[in-house]
C-alpha cells in the first residue's frame, strides 16, 4: 500500500528499477543483525529530521528490499491504527539513530530499537527476568519486547487485537513454552505447561469462558520480569506461591496460613507444602472434579506416606484406589486448607469434633462410632492392639488351611493319578479294602 | 459320569465288592438304569442359590480387597462403577443371609419338628464323627501307599469341612459384614475399634472362603481326575449305582443292610437336567478359577 510521496526523488521504485546494486536503505528492526547498542537520545527534531510520510516515501511501497532481497516495507494503515500510530509516535522516535542521518536511502543496519527510551521501566523489569537473562547467556530464542508486543501493528495491552491481551496471552506465551522443540531443548521436565494450563480451571475460564479475570500467564509470573520459580524474587518462588494465589484466592490463603501447612511454611519449613504442591502449578482442576479428588490423594500421599499406606487399608481407600469417590477421602476428614495436627482442638479429626467430622457421611456417628481407625495399621501393636491380633489369627488360619489342604489334594491328585496309570495293577488292592474299610 | 468312563474306578469298586454287595441286595443289578437320589430339589436349589450368591459376592468384593491392581478397577467398571458394586454386593448378601436362614430354619424344622435326631449323629449327620478322623487318617495312607482306600458312608470328612468352613465363613462374613453395611446402628453397643477388625476379618474370611471353594472345594467335587471336569450330581441330584458303589460303599451296603436302598431309587436325570447340569458348571466354575487366578496373581506379583 504505497503512499504517494510529496518528493518524487525518494521514490524507491526508480531506484529498484535502475538496476543499482545499492538499495534502498533499511528502517525496520533489525534484531537479529544488528548488535545491541544504545540509541543516542533523539535530538528535537531538527529540519533535517524525517518525518514520517518520508520514510513511507519508500517504506511505504511494498516492493521495496534490501541488497539482498528481504523485504523493508511498513504497512502504513496498521502503523496508523497501532498504538504508537494514534500516539502519535514518529518513526524517528523508535529508530532513534535516524535522526541525525542525513543521507537517503540510509545504511542498511540501523541500531536497534530502544523501547526504553519511552518504556523505561518494562525494559528495566525484563532486563531483570529470565528472558534477558537468557538472551545474554546467547540464547537467541528468547523473547524480547517484540516478539511479544509486535512491531509496526503493535496494540496496547487492553486491546483485544494485542496478542498480549488478557485473553490472548496464554497462546502467545506458548509460541514457545508450548512449542515441543523448545521444551526439549530447555530440559522442560513438567512438560508443556501450556498444554496443561490450557486444560487447567483457569486455562478453560480464559479460553472456554472468556473470563478476563482468570488468571493467566502473567497473573502469577508477571509480564516484563519474569522470574524463575527457583529465585527467590519469582511471584511462583514457593515461598510466594500463597501471596500470588492469594491475590485471588484471599479467603483460602487465610485458611492456609491458619493451618499446619501454612504455619510450617511461615517457621521456614522446606518441605512447607504451598498452592502448587497439591493443586499442581498448571493443571489446576476444579476442586469438584472426580479427577482431582483422587489426584490430591497421592499428593498428600507423597508427603505423607505412612498414612497414605493405612488409607488404602480401609474401605475409603480402597473405594478411591479403584477410581471412584464416593468415600471419604484426606480432605473430607482432615479438611483442605486449613489442616490442623489431631492433638490441634480446632483440628476436624482432634478427639472433640471428629463425631461431627464422621457425621458428616454416616449420620448418627456416636463416641463409640468415633474410634474406629480410619488410618488402622494391622501391623502396630501398639495402635491396634485388638487388629493386631487378630490379623496374626486370620493369617495363621489362612496358612493353616490352605497348607492343610494344598497338601490333601497334592497327594490326592499324584496318588488317583498313579491309580490311573497302573490300572489293573492297583486294583488288586481293592479287594483288601473290603475288609479294611471302616463301618 | 462314571458310567461313560469304566476307567474311572478305583479300587473299591472292585469285583470282590461287587459280589457282596449283589449278594446283600439280593438281586442282580442292573448297573445302566438304576440312579439313587443324593440331594433333592430343596438341597439342590439352596446350593443353587448359594452359588449365585457366592459367585456374586466374591465377583463385587473381591475389587475392593485388590484395589490396587489393574483388573480389580477393570472388575468394578465392569459392574457399572462403585455404586451398583457396592448395592449388588448387599442384593448377594441378602440372598445368602436368606439361604443361610432357610438352611438352618430346616435343619431346626427336622430336628425339633420332625424329631428326626439323624441330623445331629450318624451317617446323615453333618456333625464331624470319629470315624471321619479315621476316614482322613485312612485317606492319607492311602495317599501315600501304606493302605487301601477307604470306604466312605454318606458325607465324607472333606464334604463335612466344605460345609462347616462355608457354615463358619457364612456367619464370620455374614456378622462382620452387617457391622460394615451398619456401623451407625451397630455403633449404639460396639466400640468402634471393633469395626477394624470387622473390616479385617471380612476381607480375610473372604479370601479364605473364596480361595477355598475356587481350589479345594473345586479339585475335591470336580476336578480331580475321577470328576473331571464336572461332577453334576449337586445339580441332577442323581448317582447312578456304581457311582454310590465306587464311591460310598459303606452307604450302599449300610441301606442294603437296612433293605432301604428302593427308598433312594429314582431314575437318571433326563436329558434337560444334565444339560442345564453342565452349563451351570461350565459358566460357574471358569468364574471362580478366573477370580481365583487373579487372586494368585495379585499376590505373586
Amino acid at each position: 500500500m504505497p503512499i504517494a510521496s510529496p518528493d518524487a526523488s525518494w521514490r524507491p521504485v526508480s531506484l529498484a528499477g535502475s538496476g543499482r546494486t545499492f538499495v534502498a536503505g533499511v528502517v525496520l528492526l533489525l534484531l537479529a543483525a544488528a548488535p545491541p547498542l544504545r540509541a543516542a537520545a533523539a535530538e528535537p527534531g531538527t529540519a533535517l529530521s524525517p518525518a514520517n510520510d518520508d520514510c513511507l516515501a519508500c517504506h511505504g511501497d511494498p516492493s521495496t528490499t534490501r541488497a539482498d532481497g528481504s523485504r523493508v516495507a511498513v504497512d502504513a494503515a496498521q502503523f496508523q491504527k497501532s498504538v504508537h500510530g494514534q500516539a502519535p509516535v514518529a518513526c524517528i522516535d523508535c529508530h532513534a539513530d535516524l535522526t541525525s542521518v542525513t543521507e537517503f536511502p540510509h545504511a542498511e543496519t540501523l541500531a536497534r530499537v530502544s523501547c526504553a527510551s519511552c518504556h523505561d521501566e518494562a525494559v528495566t523489569a525484563y532486563s531483570k527476568g529470565v528472558h534477558a537473562q537468557a538472551r545474554q547467556q546467547a540464547n537467541g530464542s528468547a523473547a524480547t519486547c517484540v516478539d511479544c508486543h509486535g512491531t509496526h501493528g503493535m496494540a496496547a495491552s487492553k486491546d483485544p487485537a494485542s496478542p498480549t491481551y488478557a485473553l490472548n496471552l496464554p497462546t502467545l506465551c506458548g509460541r514457545c513454552h508450548g512449542n515441543p522443540e523448545i521444551i526439549r531443548r530447555g530440559h522442560i521436565q513438567i512438560g508443556n505447561i501450556v498444554a496443561q494450563y490450557q486444560d487447567s480451571i483457569h486455562g478453560r475460564a480464559v479460553s472456554k469462558s472468556g473470563l478476563l479475570v482468570a488468571p493467566n500467564c502473567s497473573s502469577c509470573h508477571g509480564n516484563h520480569e519474569i522470574r524463575r520459580r527457583t529465585d527467590p524474587a519469582s511471584p511462583v518462588h514457593a515461598a510466594r506461591v500463597p501471596d500470588t494465589c492469594g491475590k485471588c484466592h484471599e479467603g483460602i490463603e487465610t485458611l492456609y496460613r491458619r493451618g499446619a501447612h501454612g504455619t510450617a511454611l511461615a517457621s521456614e519449613d522446606p518441605q512447607a507444602p504451598v498452592c502448587k504442591d497439591c493443586h499442581t502449578a498448571h493443571n489446576i482442576q476444579s476442586a469438584g472434579t472426580p479427577t482431582w479428588r483422587l489426584a490430591v490423594i497421592r499428593e498428600c500421599g507423597t508427603c505423607h506416606v505412612e498414612s497414605m499406606k493405612t488409607y488404602r487399608d480401609t474401605f475409603h481407600g480402597q473405594v478411591t484406589a479403584l477410581g471412584f469417590t464416593r468415600v471419604a477421602a484426606c480432605a473430607d476428614c482432615h479438611g483442605a486448607h486449613e489442616i490442623h495436627p489431631k492433638h490441634d482442638a480446632r483440628s476436624t479429626v482432634s478427639s472433640v469434633r471428629l463425631v461431627e467430622t464422621c457425621g458428616k457421611c454416616h449420620p448418627g456417628a456416636n463416641e463409640n462410632f468415633v474410634r474406629y481407625d480410619p488410618h488402622a495399621d494391622k501391623h502396630n501393636r501398639a495402635r491396634n492392639p485388638g487388629l493386631f491380633h487378630a490379623a496374626r489369627l486370620m493369617d495363621g488360619l489362612l496358612i493353616l488351611v490352605f497348607a492343610f489342604f494344598g497338601i490333601h489334594s497334592g497327594l490326592w491328585f499324584t496318588r488317583t493319578v498313579r491309580v490311573r496309570w497302573s490300572g489293573r495293577g492297583e486294583a488288586g488292592q481293592g479287594g483288601k479294602s473290603d475288609g479294611d474299610g471302616a463301618s | 459320569m462314571a458310567m461313560e468312563r469304566p476307567d474311572a474306578r478305583l479300587d473299591t469298586a472292585a469285583p470282590a465288592a461287587e459280589g457282596r454287595v449283589i449278594e446283600a441286595v439280593g438281586a442282580p443289578v442292573d448297573e445302566a438304569g438304576r440312579h439313587y437320589l443324593r440331594f433333592d430339589a430343596f438341597h439342590r436349589l439352596l446350593h443353587g442359590l448359594l452359588m449365585l450368591a457366592f459367585l456374586g459376592l466374591a465377583a463385587t468384593g473381591l475389587p475392593l480387597l485388590f484395589s490396587d491392581e489393574g483388573w480389580a478397577a477393570r472388575l468394578a467398571r465392569g459392574f457399572g462403577g462403585f455404586a451398583v458394586a457396592h448395592l449388588l454386593h448387599r442384593v448377594f448378601a441378602s440372598l445368602l443371609i436368606a439361604v443361610f436362614a432357610t438352611h438352618v430354619g430346616h435343619v431346626l424344622h427336622r430336628v425339633f419338628v420332625r424329631k428326626d435326631l439323624g441330623v445331629l449323629w450318624g451317617p446323615s449327620s453333618m456333625v464331624p464323627q470319629p470315624r471321619d478322623f479315621m476316614e482322613l487318617v485312612r485317606h492319607f495312607r492311602w495317599f501315600v501307599g501304606l493302605g487301601p482306600r477307604p470306604r466312605f458312608d454318606h458325607f465324607t470328612y472333606w464334604e463335612k469341612f466344605d460345609y462347616w468352613a462355608v457354615f463358619w465363613g457364612m456367619g464370620i462374613i455374614g456378622g462382620s459384614g452387617l457391622v460394615l453395611w451398619f456401623p451407625v446402628l451397630f455403633a449404639k453397643f460396639l466400640p468402634g475399634w471393633l469395626f477394624n477388625i470387622a473390616l479385617l476379618i471380612h476381607g480375610e474370611e473372604a479370601l479364605l472362603a473364596v480361595g477355598f471353594i475356587f481350589t479345594i472345594h473345586f479339585f475335591n467335587t470336580h476336578l480331580r481326575p475321577e470328576k473331571f471336569p464336572v461332577d453334576r450330581v449337586i445339580f441332577t441330584g442323581r448317582l447312578t449305582e456304581q457311582e454310590l458303589r465306587e464311591e460310598r460303599l459303606d452307604e450302599f451296603d449300610r441301606l442294603a443292610r437296612e433293605g432301604r436302598l428302593a427308598e433312594f431309587r429314582t431314575g437318571p436325570p433326563t436329558p434337560a437336567l444334565l444339560a442345564t447340569s453342565s452349563m451351570v458348571a461350565a459358566i460357574a466354575v471358569p468364574i471362580g478359577l478366573f477370580l481365583v487366578s487373579m487372586i494368585l496373581y495379585a499376590l505373586l506379583s
